[in-house]
């Protein structure tokens, strides 16, 4: 069976040529017609909508945003804050970066449709800073829209109004988990809160209940209003509505970015049709489907279980390539659909130097506040690049693991299950070459050169 | 303050045991009443709570509810309402009182967590313990006893960092040793309002430093090293002094100012190496100011007194000068003495017929723990009635008195009559009789001089800005040739031909008891550790010149607020 044809909703544009990130561009195209649309609806259905799309959001937890609007406080009588979570920092993952160079309008009228639906009167972008071109097309295209009457005091002379900021952030991974960026945004070191209390619905960015979404989430919000909530959760599986964007890096014919309905391409399909497969006489040995941090998968392992299809339970035996492409799927074989950047490793890659490479980005990106993150994950890194460095030991691997085991569960924020999934997954599927590697390293130098 | 009324119970079971804590109560201060030890760095009970050390993660679980109808499962086995306990663990430092919470520290899980932590922060520490001044009441050496592993899984090289940052001009810090709990930065924002302190770096290679142009320089600095879980913080004047288990504790006050500070004063073979403030919620908390934990430093000053002849000998001096002139003398006390020296100092000016003076040392406050009030006793001497009034600024009264002729001795206790505004003229008409600890314009000027102890080589009580009558205890022994004041005094008023005063502190007290209203029914032993506070409504109109501080409202700006 031939894989699906990409179904572009969010990546419509992306890549059409004369297709341009300016206002004009995007009017003739249709654009902020939802807008118009929506501004003239109730804001309880706009929010009713997104509930009925069964939207998950596409930053890596897949947490259904209408539940995530469902939980913000809104008998406080504080202002509501919309924050755009644009520092995409997983590695393997591009998306963002698209939708905000090529389509940048298209960003902003599904913030703009959040912000009308939530009662929000001040959005922030925050964007990486290694976003610099990104940050200059958004404050560009932002002051087209207010030029436009789309973003501002007076939105298309409704009355409602509400401004839209660009903050750049300063190179830090942690931003991308929301209570550091909201740290960050207030201007202090990105220490993720303690959760509880500083739930961001409830006491947020300046203890004001907030809601933090990604970019595509919001474009995808615009789609929503677009079609309607039932029709949204008619694309895709169910669960898994909506099209999602897989960006593919690695050892394949053709990496990049593809959207799909969600669940309706396996692996395999992705891989070996839609990206033409490994590069000639490698074969694939392990991919991450999620992101670095979600759980690696062996080329020739099996998965095997019952899942639920409508109300029936369903036997099914999957190998790595049969898996579909969804949140659900992914988890049940205990990965994640994360942040949708698809890693692909073929047989010329060292487990162990690709399990380091990993290790040093935590280490790196680790805060430092919370001690099991702080200490394991650079305690990992010089383990893993000490191995690699030619003076690995047998006990190393089982060493690693623990280590691992040690952080996963107790820290402040998901940092500590991204920096600790690597190392076990990578151990439980690849445990015997790390077993193997001290031997396997001495096998590998080259032969002495005789003395003359 | 709230009211009790104000306080609602809630019940909890830690491992097994009830117990009813005030709502929002967390579990390490929870578990605390029931004796359950809830290991932690980060967490300290008078700063926010962060929850980064993971050290005090715990199960948590909640009674099982039925979704729909909110009616209690219960568990069949037991008979009682099931637990529904949360798989993954919580930190007990934000984990609140709620009704019927559920406590689990003693499972394998826990004691796993503990270890995993005790490893992870000792793989970058340091371990020069033999040479760590913080050894002996080190946070990390305790639990390392309880959940470390005896040996090390880390061969890899450990982070360098900085030795020996000089962060101000009173506090050192090691930053190989720091855990990096951030109770010092904390402190610095929260408590001294002085918001100096953060890391730089991240990860495991954070660092504490100061703001760049800034130093930790204000007068709660020490207070970073008292918190400091670990050897990372220092006293650059105790750094490598003493070990600290060879230091006897000695319960005593702060006696810089009025606001009455609990502290402990750590002294070995009769020489002090420190003072560290001692917990009082009603006083200080945790804390007390860098000016204080200098004081000890007076006890073996160049400056101090102490006389070559017997107290006999010092005494009938004294009674000569004292007979000269009949009815012209004067006794200046002191709001340093202590409540049973001020007694004793009324006493003796009942025994001469003499009028009381009391000076005055005021400076601004600094709304924390250095009152406006700097003697630490001025309220002992309007509670004893040694005085009736607030002491003037200056003896301008006494300086009239002399210059009229109406007074030719002057009995100082312990005050130096110039730097209280009498003259050199006016010091040069009278005979003095000085008691006191320091040499001083004064005790050069008088005709005798009797040494006597400091506040650390007696015992007493103080009376702080709250009316609150405090103990303070003997940490060291005086040096030969300085008098215990009590027996001083006691014999000054024998020698004025006054009764026989007592000159210890139960007999002291049993005069006080009687006489003195306000400490009716009390003995220096029935004083409780935390203090006790004194019907004040017989000052309540006096105006004084204490502002609002830690723990204190002015009466007259509550009354009015």
């Amino acid at each position: 069976m031939p894989a699906p044809a990409q179904r572009r909703i969010i990546f419509q544009h992306i890549d059409e040529p004369g297709y341009t990130n300016d206002l004009a561009c995007y009017l003739r195209h249709g654009g902020y017609a939802n807008l118009r649309q929506a501004v003239t609806r109730k804001p309880e259905e706009l929010i009713d909508e997104v509930k009925k799309s069964g939207l998950r959001g596409r930053g890596g937890a897949g947490f259904p945003c209408g539940v995530k609007w469902g939980l913000v406080d809104r008998k406080s009588g504080k202002p509501i804050y919309l924050v755009v979570n644009a520092d995409e920092s997983e590695p393997g993952t591009f998306k963002d970066r698209y939708i905000i160079h090529q389509d940048p309008h298209q960003l902003i009228e599904g913030i703009m449709i959040t912000c009308f639906a939530n009662n929000v009167k001040q959005a922030y972008i925050y964007i990486r800073g290694e976003f610099p071109e990104g940050a200059r097309i958004l404050e560009k295209a932002i002051a087209e829209a207010r030029a436009g009457g789309f973003v501002g005091p007076n939105i298309l002379g409704t009355g409602y109004g509400c401004e839209i900021y660009v903050h750049r952030g300063a190179g830090a991974y942690i931003c991308g988990e929301e209570t550091g960026l909201i740290e960050s945004l207030e201007g202090k070191r990105p220490y993720p809160r303690i959760k509880p209390p500083y739930f961001p619905a409830v006491l947020g960015l300046y203890q004001c209940p907030t809601i933090v979404n990604n970019v595509e989430t919001l474009c995808h919000v615009k789609k929503i209003v677009e079609i309607g909530g039932e029709a949204y959760a008619k694309i895709g599986t169910p669960n898994n509505t909506g099209t999602r964007i897989l960006c593919v890096s690695g050892h394949v014919q053709r990496p990049g970015y593809y959207e799909f309905e969600v669940g309706k391409v396996t692996l395999g399909e992705l891989l070996n049709e839609v990206c033409g497969g490994p590069l000639p006489g490698r074969r694939f040995k392990a991919v991450i489907p999620g992101g670095s941090s979600a759980k690696v998968l062996r080329f020739g392992e099996r998965f095997k279980g019952k899942r639920k299809i409508g109300n029936d339970l369903v036997d099914y035996d999957w190998g790595v390539e049969d898996v579909p492409m969804d949140f659900d799927c992914l988890a049940m074989i205990g990965s994640m659909g994360g942040s949708g950047g698809v890693i692909v490793m073929d047989d010329s890659v060292d487990i162990v130097a690709a399990l380091a490479n990993i290790n040093e980005f935590y280490a790196h990106e680790s805060c430092g506040q919370c001690t099991p993150c702080r200490e394991g994950s650079l305690w990992m890194k010089k383990i893993s690049a000490r191995m690699v460095h030619g003076e690995a030991r047998t006990e190393d691997g089982a060493l690693l693991k623990s280590v691992a085991d040690q952080i996963a569960g107790r820290t402040i924020c998901a940092f500590g299950e991204a920096c600790s999934w690597p190392t076990q997954s990578f151990l439980a599927k690849f445990g015997d070459e790390f077993k193997a590697y001290p031997e396997s390293r001495k096998a590998a130098a080259a032969p002495a050169v005789p003395l003359a | 303050m709230t009211s009790p009324a104000k306080t609602e119970l809630v019940t909890v079971n830690i491992d097994g045991k009830e117990i009813a804590v005030p709502k929002g109560t967390n579990v390490i201060e929870a578990a605390r009443l029931v004796g359950v030890d809830v290991p932690h760095y980060c967490y300290h009970p008078k700063l926010s709570v962060v929850g980064n050390c993971r050290m005090c993660l715990v199960e948590m679980g909640m009674p099982a509810v039925d979704p729909a109808t909110k009616a209690p499962v219960m568990d069949p086995a037991t008979g009682r309402q099931k637990i529904n306990w949360i798989p993954r663990p919580q930190i007990g430092c934000a984990t609140n009182a709620s009704p019927g919470l559920h406590i689990r520290t003693q499972t394998p899980q826990i004691r796993d967590c503990r270890e995993g932590v005790m490893e992870f922060l000792l793989i970058n520490h340091p371990l020069d313990c033999p040479i760590c001044d913080q050894a002996g009441e080190c946070k990390l050496q305790e639990q390392s006893t309880g959940y470390g592993r005896g040996y090390s899984r880390f061969v890899e090289q450990k982070n360098v960092k900085p030795k020996r940052t000089q962060l101000g001009p009173r506090v050192t810090l090691d930053d190989e040793r720091c855990i990096l709990c951030s109770r010092c930065i904390r402190f610095s924002k929260e408590i001294a309002k002085d918001d100096v302190l953060g890391f730089i770096d991240r990860g495991s290679y954070s660092t504490l430093t100061c703001y760049p142009g800034r130093k930790l320089e204000n007068n709660y600095s020490l207070n970073t090293v008292d918190i400091c879980p670990v050897g990372a913080l220092t006293s650059t004047d105790f750094r490598f002094k003493m070990r600290v288990w060879f230091l006897k504790q000695t319960n005593s006050l702060d006696t810089e100012s009025s606001a009455g500070a609990n502290t402990v004063v750590w002294s070995r073979e009769g020489v002090i190496y420190r003072i560290t403030p001692r917990r009082n919620d009603a006083v200080n908390d945790t804390w007390m100011a860098d000016s204080g934990r200098l004081l000890y430093k007076a006890v073996r000053a160049e400056s101090r007194l102490t006389a070559k002849d017997s107290l006999a000998a010092l005494l009938a001096r004294a009674e000569t000068i004292l007979r000269l002139s009949p009815g012209l003398a004067a006794v200046v006390g002191s709001g340093q003495s202590s409540v049973e020296e001020q007694f004793h100092t009324r006493q003796l000016a009942h025994a001469l017929n003499a009028p009381t003076y009391l000076v005055s040392r005021t400076a601004a406050g600094d709304g924390i723990l250095v009152s406006a009030d700097r003697n630490p006793n001025v309220r002992g001497a309007l509670v004893t009635g040694l005085v009736s009034d607030l002491p003037q600024p200056y003896l301008d009264d006494l300086g009239e008195a002399i210059d009229r002729g109406d007074v030719r001795t002057v009995v100082s206790v312990g005050e130096d009559l110039m730097a209280a505004g009498l003259s050199a003229t006016q010091l040069a008409k009278i005979s003095v009789i000085q008691l006191g600890t320091q040499v001083c314009a004064s005790s050069v000027a008088a005709s005798v001089v009797i040494p006597t102890l400091t506040v650390f080589e007696k015992a007493g009580t103080m009376i702080n800005q709250q009316f609150r009558l405090q103990r303070f205890a003997k940490a060291v022994a005086g040096p030969v040739g300085a008098f215990d004041d009590l027996e001083v005094l006691a014999r000054l008023i024998a020698a004025a031909g006054g009764p026989a005063e007592p000159s210890d502190l139960a007999g002291v007290w049993t005069r006080l008891a009687a006489e003195i209203p306000a400490l009716r029914g009390l003995s220096y032993a029935a004083v409780p550790e935390t203090g006790v506070v004194l019907d004040a409504s017989p000052w309540a109109a006096l105006p004084f010149v204490e502002g609002e501080s830690l723990h204190h409202r002015p009466a007259l700006v509550a009354a009015s607020a």
